[in-house]
């Protein structure tokens, strides 16, 4: 048997377009078509043709980005709008936990509104006053129940919300993103509730961020994507699908970014000055080392400082911004990051091989090169860096066109997001091209460790120790 | 419309829990408390009465005397009917939450605005008794049965009225600051603070196509004048009415439902 049943649902939400503000009241009233007379430049089209059915028992998870369209479908299973076509159709009493307390009046007491709330979530009166003690018992509210709701804290209030919505005893329950109003025993209380709500064979929706909780506790979810369906059945598997499509859309916006910082990269003048200029540097460290390098390059080479590529370094490299700055008497042209397969990307699975490719250009021969690459988290802490100098490369030499690869084959880092520094510089430090933290990238992992590096490890146990699952 | 009207009866509990909220809430906080029910309307009679016998003594016929009491039977109801108005007309706006969260019947909400009206007109009601008493006004039982019925007719005109006006406030915000100037011109082209024979004999007939003034003149004849209660068919024409418009501004709220959760 089908608790809930949506055919072919479409919704279109008008926008506020200039030519509402025209509209009268005496043409709106005897047209009588608010709805339909419409220009279609003026909608927006929440859900576009959306079927699918929840038997009755099911716990039914619904995912999707944010703007995706999750929350229109569970106001239209809650009755609280009408789609624009097709039907959705609910067999028994609905309750949404969809906004704990709307309707808490914040001047009268608790215990009147537990009354209120409950006959407005379909309550008799009498329904009301016999689940009373256990709605308060619930909300851990019991001495502040005669208190005015304007005295409570956010997390009372919607306790009691969520206290009297869950005592509605609904056949369906609609769940959207409530599981975050208290602390965790409270949460704890609110799945254990969950739980056994399913063990009685009521039906619950779900619509939630967290992927964790859909995976645990629906037998089947749906993913909604700009207002269409794109995947439906075992949750697992609808999770992949949707986490892929979300690691794309991620690569596809750090791409992006690192459009942008090509074009900050093509104003190397403009951000080192930005950045010489700052006063933020100590006082102490920071004229020190500007006056140092223009000496170590003018004694090296002085075409150096006087190159028309040139910019300063920053007085304080641990403070530097992003930006990029050198001699450039040897050029980085291009940095790529590539995946196992040597595609180019920017997202990453934990433990994938990863290359670093830098493609270099020398107009004039260079002897004394040294190549380096330092990756940093979302903190800025420096997760590793190495050059080919510390590792002990020595006869360097480039001219013209070139490329480094800096490969590895596994990348143990924990999820997270990345930045990398990339260089080109001597032997004693001065920067011919340096590329500070101008790329980033993501590395995903399905676990939740802890830190920053993930060293390849394995669990092993004798004695009276039984455990399963680890990899 | 049956269907609509068998739910609201479902609904009754919560909407007598809301009117005793409302009223609880109103006054939550002020030192007065429920007295403010009483001392509002007595204020409001204190400013006309300094008006219009200390400022403009003599300009309302002898048989309007005491013309305190005369106001009294008009703006007792006036304002039971205009804050009423006012506020079903912003209800649906400030209740947006509810409207968008929950699903209730929105009509709940003007009709606890007007019924937590009609208790504040009852409140005040002991005032108006207490002054019929000190003038010893005689006030016929046959006249005084008559009472219920015009108050009756002024609830379900005001109930229609206030359907229509929340519905179309959520649609066009225009309409409350249009409703407030319209209060005040529907105010005076009431006989409130007048008898309607003060009136030129050709503004009388245009006053008599106000339905107010069937009403204001049924309080005053049933309450304040001596004589048998003339007006009645008049009463019962807006009765007829009133039923109407409480049909035409459900009408319109029950089509404009399904936007009321997006709009407001």
């Amino acid at each position: 048997m089908t608790a809930i049943e949506v055919r072919d649902v479409r919704k279109i939400y008008r926008r506020y377009g200039r030519r509402r503000q025209f509209a009268t009241l005496k043409s709106a009233l005897l047209s009588g078509r608010l709805v339909r007379d419409l220009r279609p430049d003026e909608t927006f089209e929440a859900l576009r043709g959306v079927s699918f059915d929840i038997a009755a028992g099911q716990t039914f998870g619904i995912v999707g980005r944010n703007g995706s369209g999750k929350s229109t479908m569970l106001k239209l299973i809650a009755g609280i709008g009408r789609p624009t076509s097709g039907h959705v159709h609910v067999r028994g009493r609905v309750s949404a936990l969809i906004e704990l307390g709307a309707g808490f009046h914040p001047e009268i007491s608790g215990r009147e509104n537990v009354y209120i709330n409950g006959m407005m979530l379909g309550l008799t009166k009498r329904e009301v006053a016999s689940r009373f003690d256990d709605i308060v018992r619930f909300a851990e509210l019991e001495d502040f129940i005669d208190a005015p709701v304007k005295t409570y804290s956010s997390g009372m209030y919607m306790r009691l919300g969520f206290a009297v919505a869950i005592h509605v005893d609904p056949d369906v329950l609609l769940v959207d993103e409530v599981l975050a109003v208290g602390d965790e025993a409270f949460t704890h209380k609110c799945l254990d509730k969950f739980a056994e709500f399913r063990r009685r064979g009521r039906t619950i929706l779900l619509v939630s961020h967290s992927l964790d909780l859909v995976t645990r506790f629906c037998e089947a979810a749906l993913w909604l994507d700009a207002g269409v369906v794109r995947a439906h059945g075992d949750p697992k598997r609808v999770i992949d699908a949707y986490l892929m499509d979300v690691a794309a859309a991620e690569d596809r916006q750090l791409a992006s970014g690192d459009r942008q910082a090509a074009a900050v990269a093509e104003a190397p003048l403009a951000v080192g000055r930005a950045l010489s200029g700052s006063p933020g540097g100590p006082e102490g460290s920071a004229p020190q080392v500007a006056d140092e390098l223009p000496v170590i390059s003018t004694a090296v080479d002085v075409r150096a400082s006087e190159a028309p590529g040139h910019s300063e370094e920053p007085p304080d490299m641990f403070r530097a911004v992003e930006g990029r700055w050198g001699s450039r008497e040897v050029e980085i042209v291009g940095v790529q990051l590539t995946g196992p397969d040597g595609v180019p990307a920017h997202v990453f699975q934990s433990g994938d091989a990863v290359e670093i490719r830098l493609r270099v250009h020398a107009p004039h021969p260079v002897r004394d090169v040294v190549f380096g690459v330092g990756i940093f988290n979302a903190d800025g802490v420096c997760c590793y860096g190495t050059n080919t100098h510390i590792e002990g490369a020595t006869d360097a030499e480039l001219h013209g066109d070139g490329e480094a690869r800096f490969t590895i084959d596994s990348l143990d880092l924990v999820d997270g997001t990345y930045k990398l520094d990339v260089a080109v510089h001597r032997e004693n430090g001065a920067p011919y091209d340096y590329h500070r933290l101008l790329y980033t990238f993501r590395v995903k992992s399905r676990l939740r460790e802890a830190g920053i590096f993930r060293p390849p490890h394995r669990w092993t146990f004798s004695g009276g120790v039984r455990m399963s699952g680890l990899p | 419309m049956l269907h609509n009207l068998q739910q609201l009866f479902r609904y009754r509990a919560l909407i007598a829990s809301l009117v005793a909220r409302e009223l609880k809430a109103r006054y939550r906080g002020s030192v007065l408390g429920f007295f403010w029910s009483f001392v509002n309307p007595l204020l409001l009679l204190l400013i006309y009465t300094f008006v219009f016998t200390i400022v403009l003594p003599g300009v309302h016929p002898p048989d309007l005397e005491p013309f305190a009491l005369f106001m009294f039977c008009g703006i007792l109801p006036w304002a039971w009917f205009s804050s009423s108005l006012l506020e079903a007309s912003n209800v649906l706006v400030a209740g947006g939450n509810l409207i968008r969260k929950v699903l209730f019947p929105a009509e709940i909400l003007p009709i606890v605005t007007v019924l937590a009206g009609l208790v504040h007109f009852g409140l005040g009601l002991p005032i108006l008794a207490g002054f019929l008493l000190y003038y010893r006004v005689p006030v016929a039982p046959v006249d005084l049965a008559w009472f219920p019925v015009i108050v009756a007719v002024q609830l379900v005109l005001t109930l229609g009225l206030a359907l229509l006006l929340s519905a179309l406030t959520v649609h066009f915000r225009d309409v409350r600051d249009l409703l407030s100037n319209l209060l005040t011109l529907w105010f005076f082209a009431t006989p409130i603070i007048y008898a309607l024979a003060q009136a030129p004999p050709n503004v009388q007939g245009l006053l008599n196509l106000n339905p107010f003034t069937h009403l204001a003149v049924s309080y005053q004849e049933v309450l304040f004048r001596a004589g048998p209660f003339t007006e009645w068919p008049r009463l019962l024409a807006v009765g007829g009415g009133s039923i109407a418009v409480f049909w035409a501004g459900y009408f319109v709220f029950d089509r404009l439902r399904d936007t009321l959760a997006e709009e407001v």
